[in-house]
């Protein structure tokens, strides 16, 4: 399908859509409809409707319908502002774009017009820094040559600046013409393909060049990118609002569920399917019960005929019944808890950058569980473990090494020197430096320069040259660059780049110097690219040793030279090259292989080192994260010696002796195979004794994930570390789908546009607020200002999260457990006949309001402090591995309900027993029973006590006598003076302490045992605590100390997968 | 930078108690020495308590066929019991009918009843929750409707203190609060009993609901299928030995279905009706706590923890 653009033409404006952009996901009509329809396609919820329908049906009800709907519209209200909120908020930040003032020209008019008024065929009129609001195609730019730049960060991620340039037929139109331009251009239909635009164009007189010009991806402004360094460019609006290509490629990203949430879910199902089986079993046993007892009683009149869906009756009303097993609040509690992590993340002041004035943000709010239980963090280099701001340090010219003593060569009064005696050597290498590159300088109105590159290094390099007064002050298109040294100009006409390539590791640049005609090659490239192919007698050694004392510290090195040109000889080579560029088959080789053919002979120059730092506390942070089980790769797009460098540097990778590097690579396909099944060999049986890590570069992964998949998977979960570089994008984001996919829970870390993907893939994203934009940020689940605060991101709140998610999950299971036992119970003693022993009320208050404050109380838990985690990383194992929430803690809240609703009813039934057997009476008994047990409960479970907490637990408690003693005094209630009633008889408060006694000494003395004799981790770094006070540990008690956590914890490291214990074994020790 | 708070940074003062031994072991003591004085007082309360239980189901029917005897109205049912008081009994001495074996929470049963028809005149029409005892045959509304009402406990009991006949009051034996606010003073029973199986007892039209104690106090369901429920009360002191002759009006039917039947005197005192069971259980309870205290301090000299 093909797409007609006739420009400048309102006759046509209406058969395309405006340029309104819309992200929102429902409109003021279909909200609604679409979000109730969104809602029910949770099972929970369909389950919850199914039941309160059933509850429609009078026959069958045990209580009121209200039990069942009240809470069901509460949830359905509270998730329903929750989107609408959301949704407002997108439509706001969709009004600010749509809102935009754009320059339009309509028949040699130019007007401003609102962005979302932009139509298809329009000419749009932009200027310098402008965000162009849709896809255009170029027809104008201020420049005489006909190109302009983009910044493309917010589409693809890549910072540099792109190129862009006005199809011929456009090439010698003065403004006036490009206002009355008319023509059309014939594009595909809208896709998101942002490499590809497959076009042409034609214009119509009084232009008259009638012929189609074929226009390619680089005759476009694409939408969400921005105009740098040009002072206007125009162009035709071809796809606008969500149809063009950035509109296009925006997914909405999928929600992302917790492991703890899909614990909870497995859990859920576990307990429906009891469920059901009790009620088919009660069902059965009730309709028996019926036909043998019930028939006789003549109290019961039970009619001699029955309607045909008599059986069904019973079980139909135990499945009312025991509906409440499935906590119907556990949804909204535990959104609710999750909401408060993630206020306590975002305000948290010891996450808060001053440098950058960035607090943390957690833009995802329902994750905050899986921070807690991270087992891979990737991580990428640039600009997350380093600071992204190349720096030019030092530099070693002819046997000098400057800057070794200041640690900055720019400041080495030496280089100083020689650059004002005009030494030779260091004059060619300055030059050398300011002109090998593809660096675009820019002067801005008030004359500064300043400098664009694709490759922070060549800025970095540019930019020291300049500080030793050589001065790359322009180049034109024609090729004529321009340097000023000392005051003094010099003119160099660039004739060929023979550019960089990670297989070359150098790039070359071969210029005419304009004033005497002599041709010049300059390189610069990896030691081991240059100084096999300098000239002959060259002394390598001395340039070998600077290279390496460089990279000891860190610093990433390149190596300069140059070479005298005779004109002949690069005549020849030059037309080599031109016919290398145009063939059509394996070009890149063949380039490959001529420009080899020219770099050969080069007289080395020096050697330059620049030092990219590593970010604040990063090595610390890492040290930390590994300690904690943490597995930490890096991704870089960066080559793989300075990714082992900086994997040495920041703690990632431990040096030889005690650590290992397993290398895989290889020439051949093959090579690369054999090399993954030796690094795996090596890993199986030496993995104890050394740190391992292996490297791979993005060749070695796309041959491995098409080949070896398996193998790779295997070394991937043994790996503790691993460095990957030249990593594309998406071989990020496929990594991270290898070890999600392994069952891992993984953590990716980034801070450009290039880890959007492997962010959005991850379990957890994290993005960066960096140097490189927002992008990485906006599209993460979490964005910090430094890589350092991953640490409190992760030991502190992930893991206070988790301990939290686990209590108020099981325990909301637990206490609709507790009162769906009391049900089960008391229909022994009803006749099997699926009477409610509570009455609707207190049920619906039971699970809505008496018991949902208490357990909220639980967010403001620390089970150990925030000091204690970061000194004992290694407790984060515990979390890690699920300990908290699984199949044993759960079948322990399971036992303690099921026990706690044999102590509330016998009790109850016992203690009012004969005259006191009242209906009513006994209900709110075993009511109060059930919410003295649960402020017990919470209580014990609680391990800080706050001001909050106590007032929760115990104000809740309080609450529900107000409210019953206030009920009571209704009187069209069934419960009508009940309470008081009750709080006037000794024997009922009598009975409460019973149950209290009954139901907590055993859970108090099993649970003191297991502290005391075979505590867990938790329980022991409690105690260290308690004894430590808040002093600070002796150096060799914390050793002692973490010996021996990490003995409570090594069956938990070596059992991560499987998690489940038995019952009520919770210690990880094995005495 | 965000506005510091203790609160927002998770950094309230909190109090971090531990399970250290001395708190649990001072804890189980603790409950121990207070759990068993009360468990001796409830059981000396209940002990004090002096209550006479007859079951008279059986003795009552002098013949095999006892459905039948039950079911027919002009057999003669009146039964004499009598039983002797082996201590002395302080009035008031409540007046108790048992009943064992009676689902009166069955949820046929339970929900069977229109609470707004006992209480509004103008609710007389509300029936439909009542089935099958709603309306009359010719569709009339029953007051009061329901299986509940319908099956109204019937038999009455004249008590004789050594042959000198005893007022039974039967005033003041429902809770005010349902005679005041859940049985209306102007609605009058009508069409009760008249349909073609009679159920319990009959209602005298000419009495309002609220004053229909009998009717308000069986109206207040049991919770188990075995309850007692006031007949009356005696305000007159028994001594011990004295002959208690009771003639009960052996009417209603808990034969077809397996029940029983028991007419019980009793006294009461602070903790209610003869209950053993909160002593006994707080003795159980209280002696279980102290042993644990001295089991865990055994424990604790013998085995010491790991971190000291």
């Amino acid at each position: 399908m093909q797409r007609f653009v006739y420009i400048n033409d309102e006759s046509c404006r209406d058969s395309y859509r405006d340029n309104r952009v819309s992200n929102t996901k429902y409109t003021l009509w279909n909200f609604l409809p679409k979000n109730l329809l969104e809602q029910f396609r949770r099972f929970m919820n369909q389950y919850f409707l199914l039941i309160a329908c059933l509850q429609l049906w009078p026959t069958i009800t045990p209580v009121s319908p209200a039990t069942t709907w009240g809470p069901l519209a509460i949830i359905f209200i509270v998730s329903a502002s929750k989107e609408a909120w959301d949704d407002y908020n997108r439509y706001l930040s969709d009004k600010k774009v749509n809102e935009r003032r754009i320059w339009v020209v309509k028949d040699g008019i130019r007007r401003q017009i609102k962005a979302r008024g932009i139509h298809v065929g329009n000419i749009v009129w932009l200027h310098e820094n402008d965000e162009i609001p849709c896809d255009l195609v170029l027809i104008g730019t201020s420049d005489p040559q006909g190109i302009c730049y983009v910044e493309t960060a917010a589409l693809d991620g890549e910072t540099d600046l792109k190129t862009r340039i006005i199809p011929s037929i456009c090439a010698d139109l003065s403004s006036e013409q490009l206002g009355k331009i008319k023509g059309v251009v014939e594009c595909p239909n809208p896709d998101n393909d942002i490499r590809r635009f497959d076009a042409n164009m034609r214009l119509f007189p009084p232009i008259i060049d009638n012929e189609k010009c074929p226009l390619t991806i680089n005759n476009t402004l694409l939408q969400s990118c921005y105009l740098r360094y040009t002072e206007w460019a125009c162009g035709v609006a071809i796809y606008t609002g969500n149809e063009t290509k950035s509109g296009m490629s925006r997914g909405t990203a999928e929600p992302k569920l917790t492991a703890a949430d899909s614990m909870i879910d497995k859990l859920t199902v576990a307990i429906f399917i009891f469920q059901i089986a009790v009620v088919l079993l009660l069902g059965l046993a009730g309709n028996i019960w019926k036909d043998s007892h019930g028939c006789k009683l003549w109290y019961l009149m039970y009619p001699a005929e029955r309607p045909w869906y008599d059986f069904l009756v019973i079980p139909l009303r135990f499945e009312l019944l025991c509906s409440i097993m499935i906590p119907i609040s556990i949804k909204v509690t535990l959104d609710l808890a999750k909401g408060v992590y993630a206020k306590f993340i975002d305000c948290d002041d010891q996450m808060f950058d001053p440098e950058t004035n960035t607090p943390a943000h957690s833009a995802n709010t329902a994750i905050s569980e899986d921070l807690g239980q991270v087992e891979y963090i990737l991580s990428d280099k640039t600009g997350t473990l380093t600071e992204n701001r190349m720096i030019f340090r030092r530099c070693y010219i002819s046997g000098v090494l400057y800057g070794d003593k200041t640690g900055d060569a720019l400041k080495d009064a030496r280089l100083l020197n020689a650059v004002s005696s005009k030494d030779p050597d260091v004059v060619k290498f300055l030059m050398v430096m300011a002109l090998c590159n593809t660096v675009v300088p820019i002067k801005s109105n008030d004359g500064t320069i300043s400098y664009k590159a694709q490759s922070q290094d060549e800025e970095a390099l540019v930019n020291a040259a300049s500080n030793l007064n050589m001065l790359l002050t322009s180049k034109d298109s024609s090729g004529i660059a321009e340097i000023c040294f000392n005051g003094s100009k010099f003119y160099y006409e660039v004739l060929d780049v023979l550019e960089f390539t990670s297989d070359r590791k150098r790039m070359s640049i071969v210029v005419k110097e304009v004033k005497s005609g002599k041709f010049l090659l300059l390189t610069k490239g990896a030691d081991e690219a240059i100084f096999p192919r300098s000239c002959p007698g060259e002394q390598t050694k001395t340039y070998l040793e600077a290279v390496e004392m460089y990279s000891h510290l860190g610093l990433r090195t390149l190596c300069l030279g140059c070479r005298d040109l005779e004109e002949d000889e690069y005549k020849e080579w030059s037309k080599k090259f031109q016919d290398a560029s145009c063939s059509l088959d394996n070009r890149e080789h063949k380039i490959a292989e001529v420009c080899n053919s020219l770099e050969q002979g080069i007289h080395i120059l020096g050697i330059t080192a620049i030092e990219d730092r590593l970010q604040d506390g990063v090595p610390e942070t890492i040290k930390l994260l590994r300690k904690a089980g943490i597995n930490v790769w890096m991704l870089t797009g960066d080559k793989q010696t300075t990714a082992i460098q900086i994997g040495l540097l920041c703690n990632l990778i431990t040096p030889e002796s005690k650590g290992q590097l397993l290398s895989i690579n290889g020439k051949t396909e093959d090579d690369i195979l054999q090399s993954l099944e030796r690094a795996l060999t090596i890993m199986k049986t030496a993995l104890e004794r050394k740190d391992l890590a292996f490297v791979l570069d993005g060749w070695a992964l796309e041959i491995i994930l098409k080949r070896s998949l398996e193998s790779f998977t295997k070394l991937a979960m043994m790996s503790r570390t691993a460095i990957c570089c030249r990593m594309t994008p998406l071989q990020k984001a496929q990594l991270v789908g290898i070890l999600k996919s392994s069952g891992s829970l993984t953590l990716a870390i980034g801070d450009g546009g290039n880890d959007v993907r492997m962010i959005q893939e991850a379990n957890v994203g994290v993005g960066i607020s960096g140097r490189e934009g927002l992008q990485a940020a906006r599209a993460a689940d979490y964005s910090i200002g430094k890589f350092k605060f991953l640490r409190r991101l992760i030991l502190v709140h992930g893991r206070y999260s988790y301990n939290r998610t686990a209590f108020i999950s099981q325990y909301s299971f637990y206490k609709s457990l507790l009162i769906c036992f009391i049900q089960i119970l008391f229909s022994f003693s009803s006749g099997l006949s699926g009477t409610s022993i509570f009455n609707s009320i207190s049920l619906m208050a039971y699970n809505v309001f008496y018991t949902s404050l208490p357990v909220m109380t639980i967010i403001f838990d620390k089970d150990i402090s925030e000091a204690t985690v970061l000194r004992y990383p290694q407790i984060l194992l515990y979390s890690q591995a699920g300990r908290l929430l699984n199949r044993s803690t759960f079948a322990e809240w399971f036992g303690r309900s099921l026990y706690h609703a044999f102590v509330v009813f016998l009790i109850t039934i016992n203690a009012y027993a004969d005259e006191k057997s009242d209906m009513e009476e006994l209900s709110m008994v075993a009511l109060s029973g059930c919410i003295w047990l649960q402020a017990f409960v919470v209580t014990l479970d609680t391990n800080s006590f706050t001001c909050p907490q106590i007032t929760l637990i115990w104000g809740n408690f309080v609450a529900f006598y107000m409210i019953n003693l206030i009920l009571s005094a209704v009187p069209t209630l069934q419960m009508h003076t009940v309470m008081w009633h009750l709080c006037n008889q000794p024997s009922y408060w009598i009975t409460m302490a019973l149950i209290v006694a009954a139901g907590m000494g055993p859970v108090l003395a099993l649970r003191y045992l297991r502290n005391v004799y075979r505590p867990s981790a938790i329980d022991v770094l409690q105690q260290i605590e308690q004894t430590d006070g808040h002093a600070q540990a002796p150096g060799n008690l914390e050793s002692s100390t973490g010996t021996y956590l990490d003995y409570l914890l090594t069956d938990l490291r070596r059992n991560k997968s499987s998690i489940h214990q038995p019952l009520l074994s919770d210690s990880a020790s094995s005495r | 930078m965000p506005a510091y708070s203790k609160f927002t940074q998770q950094e309230l003062p909190a109090c971090k108690p531990l399970l250290t031994p001395e708190i649990v072991i001072a804890a189980f003591a603790l409950i121990g020495a207070l759990f068993v004085p009360i468990g001796l007082a409830s059981l000396h309360a209940s002990r004090q308590v002096v209550e006479l239980v007859h079951r008279y189901d059986a003795s009552c029917v002098p013949v095999d066929d006892k459905v039948g005897f039950i079911q027919n109205s002009r057999t003669d049912k009146t039964c004499t019991v009598t039983m002797t008081v082996p201590k002395y009994m302080k009035s008031p001495i409540h007046v108790y009918y048992l009943i064992d074996g009676f689902y009166q929470n069955h949820r046929r049963y339970v929900r069977s009843r229109s609470d707004k028809q006992l209480r509004y005149k103008s609710a007389a029409h509300l029936t439909s929750d009542c089935v099958p005892e709603g309306d009359t045959a010719d569709h009339a509304p029953i007051v009061p409707c329901g299986l509940v009402a319908w099956s109204l406990f019937n038999d009455t009991y004249t008590v004789r203190v050594n042959g000198v006949v005893t007022q039974v009051n039967k005033k003041d034996i429902a809770w005010k609060s349902d005679k005041n606010n859940k049985f209306g003073k102007n609605i009058y029973p009508s069409n009760f009993q008249k349909g073609r199986l009679i159920g319990g007892a009959t209602l005298n039209e000419s009495i309002p609901l609220s004053e229909q104690e009998d009717l308000i106090v069986w109206m207040r369901t049991a919770a188990l299928p075995t309850f007692r429920k006031l007949y009356g009360r005696i305000e007159k002191d028994i001594n011990a030995n004295d002959n208690v002759t009771v003639v009960i009006q052996n009417n209603y039917n808990t034969y077809s279905f397996g029940g029983s039947k028991a007419l019980v005197l009793s006294t009461a005192s602070w903790i209610g009706g003869k209950n053993n069971f909160i002593g006994i259980a707080y003795l159980t309870i209280g002696g279980l706590c102290l042993s644990l205290a001295m089991g865990f301090l055994v424990l604790y000299m013998v085995k010491r923890r790991y971190v000291s």
